[in-house]
């Protein structure tokens, strides 16, 4: 399957526009979830805003959230894929630049020193982009992840040591949800990483915080503490926006990797309650739009 | 838990009169500041020519569109999505914008903490809770922009904002000392133990 670099180039601009607008189903099913069996009247109230403003966005055609984010692409490229790496790249890139300027939705990106913001959602190795690889037969996908700075701002990495075992993962999880409080927009969905090294516990985390809602970690060590965490981030009371109420959190997501035996590393990583994702799937059968 | 529609300006006997869980809907003008816009203004000694006193300030960096200068749309913007950002990167500006600026009302999300809060006591303001992330919803409630300054930092601007029915917002940090806030973190941690006592982890 030769790959159309235009087609790329369309698919990475419509992707974050796509993102910023339709809220995937699975947050939208998260969201009625939590709001029938909250039990606090204010929070109930706040999670209908949110399920109000979702269909405000869709009648409208309006962004979900003015935090357009910094932007994420996540390339899966599986066999008999011909594309050379770097032109791909640089397609996504000038497609995430061109829906900024068409669409003429808020660049969220600055230089980190001189806080120049460009004014096209790019900058020096902006957008993200990652590179990961499937076993099926011509195909290749891109999800588009536009995060939110108000739960970014609230990420955290532990190196903690084997002796403090898998309770300093546990207990690191609910204080770094203490921590947060309304910061992050709850309800949200914790990403939590699991060993690895520092960069790759970190990138777990990001990855556990944006996976949809109803999947559960491959590793079943991971899938047993995503299920023993859930409720008990939810016993915490911070409720939406902070203002109390037992929906924290939609879930808590975890992502395993090997680690050194010297090493426990943990980190956490949110997305906010417009839990924002878009997907685009490019098989010999051409290109679909998803979620 | 009275509701309370405001028309900015407001007097300090105004804001006095707001209490936590009260609810506030905003009429006419509402400022729209964020980050740069503050360090810009307290950090780097910039002047703005919008008077703020008594008025309320939204945590805001809005999405608009640039379009001919016209009676819709004065200042040249038209409003495309505007939402709110977390407060709390802001905590150290609340003093010097009531105390230099005389602004009343701060409305954003994830609330602030307590240099904030004697601020609200000791000179009179409030926070009014927005929720976070419901911009399109936000975006119905603005008229139109008025005007703008320090454009140079844009979309970190300072707006000025026409709002009809801008609510209801919660007042979730009042003049009297009182912050939802803090009484939710305070019951949060009171729960810890609780919770990883479920997760079997022991607590000294």
């Amino acid at each position: 399957m030769k790959v159309d670099l235009q087609q790329i180039e369309e698919a990475a601009k419509e992707l974050y526009i796509r993102a910023l607008k339709l809220l995937p189903p699975d947050v939208k099913e998260g969201l009625d979830r939590l709001a029938a069996g909250e039990s606090d009247a204010g929070a109930k109230r706040m999670l209908g805003t949110m399920i109000q403003n979702i269909k405000v966005a869709e009648d409208q055609a309006n962004l979900l959230c003015q935090d357009t984010g910094i932007p994420i692409y996540n390339v899966r490229i599986g066999r008999g894929v011909e594309a050379h790496g770097f032109d791909l790249k640089e397609a996504i890139r000038r497609g995430c630049a061109r829906s900024t300027r068409e669409y003429s939705f808020r660049s969220s990106i600055v230089h980190p020193t001189t806080r120049v913001n460009e004014q096209t959602s790019t900058g020096r190795r902006v957008p993200i982009v990652h590179f990961e690889f499937s076993d099926r037969e011509n195909f290749l996908e891109i999800e588009m992840i536009p995060k939110g700075s108000g739960s970014e701002n609230n990420s955290w990495l532990k190196m903690a040591i084997p002796a403090e075992g898998v309770d300093a993962i546990k207990t690191f999880v609910i204080d770094c949800v203490l921590e947060a409080g309304g910061k992050t927009c709850p309800p949200t969905i914790v990403g939590v990483g699991v060993g690895g090294t520092a960069d790759l516990c970190v990138h777990l985390a990001k990855l556990a915080a944006t996976r949809p809602l109803g999947s559960h970690c491959e590793d079943p060590e991971g899938a047993k503490l995503e299920a023993a965490l859930t409720p008990a981030v939810n016993m915490l009371g911070v409720g939406p926006q902070g203002l109390g109420g037992d929906s924290t959190a939609f879930a808590v997501h975890v992502e395993t990797a090997a680690t050194h035996i010297t090493m426990n590393p943990v980190a956490v990583n949110m997305q906010c309650h417009s839990a924002r994702r878009a997907r685009a799937t490019f098989t010999s059968g051409g290109l679909e739009y998803g979620y | 838990m009275a509701h309370h529609v405001l028309n900015p300006p407001i007097t300090e006997a105004q804001v006095r009169a707001l209490r936590v869980n009260d609810t506030v809907t905003l009429e006419g003008t509402l400022f729209g500041i964020r980050d740069a816009t503050q360090i810009h203004l307290f950090d780097r000694g910039r002047k703005t020519r919008l008077d703020l006193a008594g008025h309320a300030v939204i945590h805001t960096a809005p999405n608009v569109q640039k379009v001919p200068v016209s009676a819709a749309h004065p200042a040249g913007y038209a409003p495309s999505c505007i939402g709110t950002t977390t407060s709390d990167r802001m905590e150290r500006f609340t003093r010097p914008l009531m105390a230099q600026n005389g602004v009343r009302l701060i409305v954003g999300k994830g609330g602030l903490r307590d240099a904030s809060a004697a601020a609200f006591r000791e000179l009179g303001g409030a926070y009014l809770a927005i929720i976070g992330g419901a911009a399109a919803l936000e975006t119905t409630w603005i008229e139109a922009i008025e005007d703008v300054d320090l454009d140079d930092l844009h979309p970190e601007s300072l707006w000025k904002f026409r709002v009809r029915g801008f609510g209801p917002l919660v007042v979730a940090m009042d003049s009297h000392g009182g912050s939802l806030y803090a009484q939710v973190r305070s019951d949060s941690q009171g729960r810890r133990a609780k919770a990883l006592a479920s997760l079997g982890v022991k607590t000294k």
